[in-house]
């Protein structure tokens, strides 16, 4: 089980830095913060980047809890 | 029958999603008209809810032919469970559509013909539900729901696929260019398909998922 949220949270990392790269990337052409540039369309895109994380976080809990139950 | 207890294809969901919220905003855009300005993104989040809801109900009318040859209850549980959750991807579809319906066409609701039949085609599936729980008996209620499951499933082609057609439509592909100010598939470029069709999978295989916990969830209760 442990195994699996250490990957897990390494793979968000990685997605992570991923990100803040292409986000650096756009910011230095713009010479503006990217999260104010474009009409803040990039704060939906965290907006909305949260929630599927956070939606699969707890569609994984679930899925684990039944995966114990039918271990029993 | 293991493969629904299997790991990879839930990270690929997720994957996939995520990397269509991060490029989803990101993506280069046709400037179609002023209208539509960045709204056309909504092709990546509201018209997946559609192709992902006539997989999982397809997959729903197939457990349901199924359960009529087999009658195991096992194969009525995935009928019930991808109906559900082809349902619910249905109502998320009808909301996000009104959302962005209120900012391009001036009203959440314009009787579009595809609204209503959409509107028509998921009151059909909420009978589906209220026909199982009004029978207590369960081979009966079984056989009953998975008999109407198929009369909901092809009542599809005709409300989402057939009507919408026939006659002028505020959405793509209504009969005529004046009812149509939106967009058409053909207007989404090579870098838009880029992210459409992997929302299209990641959104599918998160209904699937969603699924087999239900169907997983009943198997244990049935125990």
């Amino acid at each position: 089980m442990k195994k699996y949220l250490k990957s897990f949270l390494l793979v968000l990392f990685a997605l992570g830095c991923f990100v803040t790269t292409q986000a650096q990337d756009v910011a230095a052409n713009a010479n503006i913060d990217v999260m104010r540039s474009n009409g803040k369309i990039y704060v939906v895109m965290a907006v909305v980047a949260t929630i599927v994380t956070g939606l699969f976080l707890y569609v994984y809990s679930i899925d684990k809890k039944i995966s114990k139950l039918e271990n029993k | 029958m293991n493969m629904i207890r299997k790991a990879w294809w839930k990270w690929v969901a997720f994957l996939l999603l995520f990397y269509t919220s991060i490029y989803g905003f990101i993506v280069k855009v046709p400037k179609l008209d002023d209208r539509l300005e960045h709204s056309i993104r909504n092709m990546f989040f509201h018209v997946p809810m559609w192709f992902a809801m006539m997989i999982l109900l397809f997959v729903s009318v197939w457990y349901a032919a199924k359960y009529l040859r087999t009658t195991s209850p096992i194969d009525d549980f995935y009928s019930k469970a991808f109906a559900a959750t082809g349902t619910l991807y249905g109502f998320l579809g009808l909301s996000t559509g009104a959302i962005w319906a209120n900012y391009q066409w001036g009203s959440p609701w314009s009787g579009d013909p595809k609204q209503n039949g959409a509107a028509i085609a998921m009151l059909i599936y909420l009978a589906y539900f209220v026909l199982r729980g009004s029978m207590t008996d369960e081979d009966k209620r079984s056989r009953i729901a998975s008999v109407y499951n198929i009369f909901a499933f092809f009542m599809l082609f005709p409300t989402l696929w057939i009507l919408p057609r026939l006659t002028e439509s505020l959405h793509p592909g209504g009969q005529g260019s004046e009812g149509n100010p939106g967009i058409n598939g053909k207007d989404m470029d090579a870098n838009m398909r880029s992210v459409f069709y992997p929302a299209v999978i990641g959104w599918t295989l998160l209904g699937v998922w969603v699924s087999t916990l239900k169907i997983r969830y009943e198997l244990l209760k049935a125990k």
